[in-house]
């Protein structure tokens, strides 16, 4: 039989339960969204037997195949993006229950909103021509914007009206640059390498859109205020697979669309990744607020992301796919602690960190493992990543990327250890705060669920890392070989 | 012979039954003390016969190997060869002592659940170290070490605590970072090579020589800050305002003899001395060594710290073992690979000493020791054993050491070596009879009244452990001659890699 079929699931059945979620009265509505949030992930297996068989599966709309006609496509990589969307949204929905219950007046809107961002990641991650990934990401941003103004206080509405602003210029430059796409070659299809050379200024223009939607360093300014205001879910969402996505969109449109892009713009962007890497975890070693230390830590681990485009090549790819579905897993962790902790102190200051490990042992004890992946330690998908990265910056004979990859460690060390050490081990251990009630364990549990993941898959990457060495990013294999000829030894 | 099944479970079992102890003393909580005593003993002891009946197995010539892909190309791999079950037998051994001493020590004091739980996975990290069987698994465990130490060395929450935690972090995550990166540059070379007595990456060494030299210096640099190598000794002294058990644990057996461990596994089975003399690379390490001994010493000579001043003779005895497998031969090997053990027994039997009299009497500073002799005749009866084995006198064991180490440094024609290890002798002699001499001639009283009061049990499990230690010292020093004794071991270890 064909799987392509099932990949409407992924985007019709949280859409379509948005849908119905509106119409039923606030005390149902929740179950919907659960039920919507749990059927989904379900396809994702008989989804990833079929990736693993056939590689990429194609669902083409209305029997006009690509470049002509629109369709969606799996691979491998969308794959990966998809199985992180699903595990921390599963893991987020314990705190979004506890925290919008049907009698509260901002959990009117939220339901619905968590499936239509469900939507827009799932159709970003599908979208197989610009236009396609165009319209995903805005339905992404628009939907995310929302939610974190579902947060009630004047922060919250500013960092989302921040955020507003910014996405819909980064989404005109991205337009803009498809628009020229268009003018040139007739054809929006993505994964067509060498039909056409693309202009500089077009790619360009895409390029910078798609980054200031993923927030890397110096377009990260929305992150930070957006990250720490949300709503504990939507900032685990958001970290997971939000900036994520238009991040994978942008390697999509290096490496399947732009055929021969200036190797001064890679080094450029290596660049930019190599500043985001440092300024991100610098910035988070001084911040003041525990959830502002997480949301900076993203713009560094964002950094690696981009790394990819100078080290080119099939480890490399192997390494940041890694990467990102660790992160991911340990970033969302952090953040649903977080909100844990926020919940029961009423503040994230880190001030009031110190005894925490007393009073929320669960909590502490997902940070620190979170964090340990987030450094690169072994055993852990983050040490995985690395040293696929490691390894791949070698065999092109990258040194300063290897250097560079190395001593972030040490910067994420400096952040994370700080934290750990207030929380833990500080002196003034012992004040007492007044607290509020603990949140029910389920949440502590989910999110320590998706730390411990985090940790799990560096002890056996075997699956993830098989997938994605067989599935280059695109299907030419053109520019993403198995080292890179000329270089390394 | 022994199942195949079993070969392949022991070596991960060895590292897990401490990980597991952890599990569970974390899960218990803090209140179930009596849950946590036992399962620490019970645990402590399993490990230990799980070591012995592997050491047995090994003597008797059966293979144990755990592989596990970790990354393809690229495994995890724990076996047991001769030199694992020294290192391995040395944690078991002082585990157990260890840990019968910490719950006495720490009777009263709060936070014991995560004492005890790090403390269980620190060692487990260790036995990971000395099982490791490639350089990567080696990595990991010694990563892990950094990390189930760093919160025993802030346990006490002191600001200085959490500044000494900050100096070690920085000292050994830079380390690690330097360990990683020649770690990579060398699969990328050699690929997925694991132990081999005499090394194996002597094919390699006539393209690339020069990068061979960088990566020998980056591994002993990453090894040597936890074997603290000076100048990369600061932290060291710093950790000392752990609690006692901590720092006879991390100075005997977890940190620093890890250090040292990885610097013998890099000379002896990645690149075999051979190549590193070929290299041009063993006199630097000997002069390294050399100037670790005696810069040591002298900064012990300085110190009026009790536990810092036992921290610089750590720093001083650690680099004999580095300066026995750089020097080579049958006998230098051995008296550098045996003073592993043999520091490791009188160290802890130190700093049991210094815990003891900082925890009953409040006393930290040297000049504090007048006259403890007769206040407390059997601690300071085991301070003075190990403090005279430090110097070398037989028939304790530290002599032993010494005698191979001087012996064997004339044997391959260095007398230079033999004079920095008399100086070394001269300038122990210099810091510790001092010592030794407060202790016992020193006028008594000037520590009023005991600090605080404990139990009788606690009090006799202190004390015992210090005995227990300190009579290891001596009858290892006299039964030297036994075929199991860590001296014959050692020299069929050595004649592995220096026939």
């Amino acid at each position: 039989m064909s799987f392509d079929k099932l990949l409407l699931a992924l985007v019709f059945i949280p859409l379509g339960t948005a849908l119905v979620a509106v119409m039923l009265p606030p005390a149902r509505r929740r179950w919907a969204v659960l039920l919507g949030s749990l059927a989904w992930p379900c396809f994702l297996v008989p989804l990833s037997i079929a990736v693993a068989r056939e590689q990429t599966l194609t669902l083409v709309f209305g029997g006009w195949s690509p470049p002509l006609g629109i369709g969606w496509r799996l691979d491998a990589l969308a794959l990966v993006v998809l199985w992180v969307h699903a595990l921390v949204g599963i893991a987020a929905l314990p705190g979004a229950w506890q925290r919008f219950k049907p009698e509260e007046t901002e959990s009117g809107p939220f339901w619905s909103l968590w499936l239509i961002l469900a939507t827009g990641v799932n159709l970003a991650t599908l979208a197989a021509d610009l236009f396609n990934l165009y319209v995903a990401l805005e339905l992404t941003t628009l939907a995310a914007v929302a939610l974190i103004a579902t947060d009630d206080g004047i922060a919250a509405l500013s960092a989302a009206m921040r955020y507003l602003l910014l996405a819909v210029l980064g989404s005109l430059m991205y337009v803009l640059g498809v628009g020229l796409v268009y003018a040139q070659t007739g054809s929006l299809a993505m994964h067509q390498p060498g039909l056409v050379e693309l202009n500089n200024v077009a790619l360009v223009l895409m390029l910078t859109g798609l980054m200031v939607k993923a927030a890397i360093f110096p377009l990260h300014v929305w992150l930070p205020h957006a990250y720490s205001n949300a709503p504990g879910p939507v900032a685990a969402i958001m970290s997971a697979v939000v900036g994520k996505v238009a991040l994978v969109a942008l390697w999509r449109i290096w490496f399947e669309t732009a055929v021969d892009p200036p190797t001064l713009l890679t080094n450029l962007l290596g660049l930019i990744g190599a500043g985001a890497i440092v300024y991100g975890a610098l910035a988070a070693y001084l911040q003041p607020r525990l959830k502002m230390v997480i949301a900076y830590s993203s713009i560094s681990q964002f950094g690696f992301l981009l790394l990819l485009l100078p080290l080119a090549c099939q480890q490399a790819f192997q390494g940041a796919g890694f990467h990102l579905l660790a992160h991911g897993l340990a970033k969302a962790a952090m953040f649903l602690a977080a909100a844990n902790i926020v919940t029961v102190l009423g503040s994230d200051s880190i001030r009031h960190l110190p005894g925490l490990d007393k009073r929320m042992p669960l909590e502490a004890f997902t940070l620190a493992l979170a964090g340990v992946t987030l450094i690169g330690l072994p055993p852990s998908g983050g040490f995985t990543g690395k040293w696929m990265l490691l390894s791949a910056a070698w065999e092109t004979g990258g040194w300063f990327w290897l250097v560079l990859i190395v001593l972030s460690g040490l910067m994420s060390a400096a952040y994370v250890f700080r934290i750990l050490a207030l929380t833990c081990f500080h002196p003034a251990r012992r004040a007492v705060h007044h607290l509020h009630p603990k949140p029910p364990a389920i949440t502590s549990l989910a999110a320590l669920m998706l730390a411990l993941l985090a940790v799990v898959i560096g002890l056996y990457p075997h699956p993830v890392l098989d997938l994605l060495g067989s599935g280059v990013l695109m299907d030419g294999g053109v520019r993403l070989q198995s080292g890179v000829p000329g270089a390394g030894p | 012979m022994i199942e195949p099944w079993l070969a392949q479970v022991l070596p991960p079992a060895v590292v897990l039954v401490s990980t597991l102890a952890a599990i569970v003393i974390f899960i218990a909580g803090e209140e179930r003390q009596r849950l946590r005593i036992w399962v620490n003993l019970v645990a402590a002891t399993l490990k230990l016969i799980l070591v012995v009946w592997i050491g047995l197995s090994v003597l008797a010539g059966n293979e144990f190997l755990f592989r596990f892909e970790l990354l393809p190309g690229l495994e995890l791999i724990l076996h047991a060869d001769a030199l694992s079950i020294l290192f391995a037998s040395l944690s078991a051994v002082l585990w157990l002592v260890t840990t019968v001493y910490a719950i006495a020590y720490l009777e009263h004091s709060p936070n014991r659940a995560r004492f005890f739980g790090f403390f269980s996975l620190c060692v487990s990290a260790t036995m990971g170290i000395a099982m490791a069987g490639n350089l990567l698994t080696l990595f990991i465990f010694y990563e892990l070490l950094t990390l189930t130490t760093w919160p025993l060395v802030v346990h006490n929450g002191t600001p200085e605590a959490l500044a000494a935690g900050r100096s070690y972090l920085r000292y050994t995550l830079a380390g690690g970072v330097v360990l990683l990166t020649a770690l990579v540059w060398l699969y990328g070379l050699a690929g997925n090579a694991v132990f081999t007595p005499g090394g194996f990456l002597a094919p390699l060494a006539a393209e690339h020589a020069t990068e061979l030299r960088i990566i020998f210096a980056m591994l002993i640099a990453g090894f040597g800050v936890k074997a603290g190598l000076v100048p990369l000794h600061g932290w060291l002294p710093k950790a000392m305002v752990a609690p006692a058990p901590v720092s006879a644990l991390l100075h005997a057996v977890a940190v620093v003899k890890a250090g040292a461990f990885g610097i013998i596994r890099t000379v002896e089975d990645v690149y075999g001395l051979e190549l590193v003399a070929g290299l041009g690379m063993r006199l630097p390490l000997i002069a390294v060594a050399c100037w670790t001994i005696i810069i040591g010493s002298l900064l012990a000579l300085r110190e009026h710290h009790l536990k810092r001043r036992l921290a610089y003779s750590t720093v001083s005895q650690v680099s004999y073992i580095v300066l026995g497998i750089a020097v080579g031969g049958l006998l230098a090997t051995s008296g550098g690979m045996v003073h592993l053990v043999h520091q490791g027994l009188m160290k802890i039997t130190l700093f049991f000493c210094a815990g003891i009299f900082g925890l009953l009497l409040g006393v930290s500073k040297i000049d504090q020791l007048d006259g403890l002799g007769r206040r407390m005749p059997w601690v300071s009866v085991a301070f003075t054993v190990a403090a005279l084995g430090m110097i070398g006198l037989p028939p304790i064991v530290g002599f032993i050491s010494k005698w191979y180490l001087a012996s064997g440094a004339l044997a391959v024609g260095m007398p230079a070596v033999l004079a920095v290890v008399i100086t070394s002798a001269l300038l122990n002699a210099a810091y510790f009879l001092p010592l030794v001499g407060r202790l016992w001639l020193g006028p008594p009283g000037s520590v009023a009244a005991a600090r605080i009061e404990i139990g009788r049990l606690p009090r006799l499990a202190l004390v015992c452990s210090a005995l227990a230690t300190a009579f290891l010292t001596v009858a290892l020093g006299l039964m030297a001659a036994h075929p199991l004794s860590p001296l014959n071991w050692v020299i069929k270890i050595a004649e592995g890699y220096a026939p």
